[in-house]
């Protein structure tokens, strides 16, 4: 690893090209329109929070933020609940059909959401979950649900099968052995699962847009917004842009110390 | 370690069947129905058989001419980004500090762009490239280059794949990183004096790297958002990649027919591709296993 000459500024140039992007977002949202169109400056010079004030104070906008943790929330616990025994059974069992299954799982993940968002909007008018948080939380299941299937199937894995066979022996029921013993075992393993889930739900659009329409619209979709005829609210987009960044800031800066372990997806 | 047969495990992965099959098989159906029909409106359908599968792979006729241009497209720029993404990754990798606070600092500065929503990302680049409001755009023009992603093809792929790598080298980075990590300390100092650390290395990042390999391929394959909002498939059409002539077909247009059939071939490559992954990873960690378990009896 010492091997690479110059590694400290590699590493500063990469982090430096990954922060400016988003400093640009961040010194925009403080300024007013005035300014950002008339000069090019590196840093507020008449800083403002006006167009946070906005975002705060005006339902239809904060309402996006409320109505795209709604539906992550909701995917991450169907996501993790659904994937746990499955895990079990791929990392303990041989089944009739379990590579097909296990691949045909792997192969939604795949999918383009671009293929299903019409057949999705189709569906969950069908069934009147159309513009439910509950719609796009079970069509982000199917990416998700197959991503948390493999990676907790890497963490059982991890958990010696003596383990089990003890528990059977000391007079555990199935139900009672998972919720007793496998899960505090692989606890870490749930968190990186429930992690991943929340990240691929949180960042996806395409399938929130199509499946909402005005009471469960994600702020992403809210955002499009600040195009009016009077031309854009750059400041307005900025901010909003920036208050989508922070949850998953949080996210991060909680995990900090698991995020290497939690890369490793309980295999490496 | 094998693992028992156990038919009733099917008990265990009936919910996950159930959900996925509910999200998967069902509008996948809706699809096949849509391929093979033709509506003129009014919800009246009409028999079509093959008739939109023969002109999607025909590229003489307008929508074949459409897909092939868009598939091409996007096989060229999975390679661009693989080709930047996966070596600029595994030396971001090599080169994070071993320990201390910098090592927090880093992953989460790292791990920043990957919990963005695609839409900002978009927006961000959106901004930052405009040259009369975004740092990047205001300074390539000042220096005299005529950039504008918005009117200039060249400029519009570089953005695209410039906000690619700025979007998701950091994924293939974390994963090497880390399997870095399980190279022990004691180990990794020792092989450090023998020599062997290379291969060590290169042992260590092998699995990280397909399975980095694996995924960004087929996002790269499937990417609708960033490019949309950045530059909305242009100039011209450009940027359109296969999801975007997909949206613009099945949502623009309302083509039913021409889209599922789109959306059929387009899964049906990326579902063998996505097999020949999974069959060379699973070989692989066979594979590791293997050695591992050598390592043991030693």
């Amino acid at each position: 690893m010492h091997s690479i000459p110059g590694r400290r500024v590699i590493l500063s140039l990469f982090l430096a090209f990954l922060l400016l992007p988003i400093y640009w977002l961040v010194n925009m949202s403080f300024k007013t329109n005035g300014e950002i169109v008339s000069t090019m400056t590196l840093w507020p010079h008449q800083p403002t929070i006006a167009n946070y004030m906005r975002i705060f104070t005006d339902e239809s906008w904060y309402s996006g933020y409320i109505n795209s943790l709604k539906y992550v929330v909701i995917n991450t616990i169907i996501s993790i609940s659904v994937a746990l025994p499955a895990a079990y059974a791929f990392s303990r069992y041989r089944f009739l059909g379990d590579k097909h299954l296990f691949f045909w799982l792997l192969s939604n993940r795949m999918a383009p959401a671009a293929v299903y968002a019409l057949p999705f909007f189709n569906l969950y008018s069908a069934i009147n979950l159309f513009d439910t948080p509950w719609a796009v939380a079970l069509a982000h299941c199917i990416f998700n649900v197959p991503l948390a299937v493999w990676i907790l199937e890497g963490f059982v894995s991890g958990v010696p099968r003596e383990i089990d066979e003890t528990a059977f022996l000391d007079g555990y029921s199935f139900p009672r052995f998972f919720v007793r013993i496998l899960v505090p075992l692989i606890a870490s393993g749930i968190g990186v699962a429930a992690f991943f889930c929340f990240m691929f739900s949180w960042v996806e659009l395409l399938l929130a847009r199509t499946l909402t329409s005005v009471d469960a619209k994600p702020i992403s979709a809210v955002m499009t917004r600040t195009v009016s005829a009077a031309g854009m609210d750059w400041g307005l987009l900025a901010a909003a842009g920036v208050l989508t960044i922070i949850p998953g800031a949080l996210v991060i800066w909680f995990v900090r110390n698991y995020i290497a372990r939690g890369f490793a997806l309980g295999r490496v | 370690m094998d693992k028992t047969i156990n038919q009733k495990a099917w008990f265990l992965v009936l919910p996950v069947f159930l959900v996925v099959a509910f999200s998967a098989v069902l509008p996948l159906m809706t699809v096949v129905n849509y391929s093979m029909q033709d509506t003129f409106g009014n919800n009246q359908f009409f028999w079509n058989g093959v008739g939109w599968f023969k002109e999607l792979l025909d590229p003489t006729t307008d929508l074949g001419g459409r897909f092939l241009a868009s598939l091409w497209r996007n096989l060229f720029f999975s390679a661009v980004i693989l080709a930047i993404e996966v070596p600029l990754g595994i030396v971001v990798a090599l080169s994070m500090p071993r320990q201390g606070f910098s090592v927090a600092v880093c992953l989460v500065i790292l791990a920043l762009p990957l919990l963005i929503p695609w839409n900002v990302v978009g927006t961000i680049w959106q901004i930052f490239g405009r040259p009369d409001i975004g740092l990047l755009g205001y300074v390539l023009n000042s220096l005299g280059l005529n950039y504008n992603y918005v009117s200039n093809d060249l400029d519009a792929w570089a953005t695209v794949i410039v906000m690619d790598v700025w979007h998701w080298t950091s994924l293939v980075a974390l994963l090497c990183y880390a399997g870095l990590k399980s190279i022990p300390d004691a180990y990794y100092q020792a092989a450090q004096i023998d020599g062997a650390s290379r291969w060590a290395v290169f042992k260590a990042i092998q699995l990280p790297k397909m399975i980095a390999v694996l995924l960004r391929f087929m996002d790269s394959f499937m990417i609708y958002t960033e490019p949309f909002v950045v530059t909305g498939g242009g100039p011209g059409n450009s940027t359109t990649f296969v999801s975007i002539e997909l949206v613009k077909i099945a949502l623009g247009q309302f083509d039913l027919g021409k889209a599922a059939a789109l959306s059929l071939v387009y899964n049906l490559i990326i579902i063998i591709v996505c097999w020949i992954f999974y069959t060379v990873m699973t070989n692989a960690g066979v594979e590791r296993r293997v050695v591992v378990d050598k390592k043991g009896v030693k």
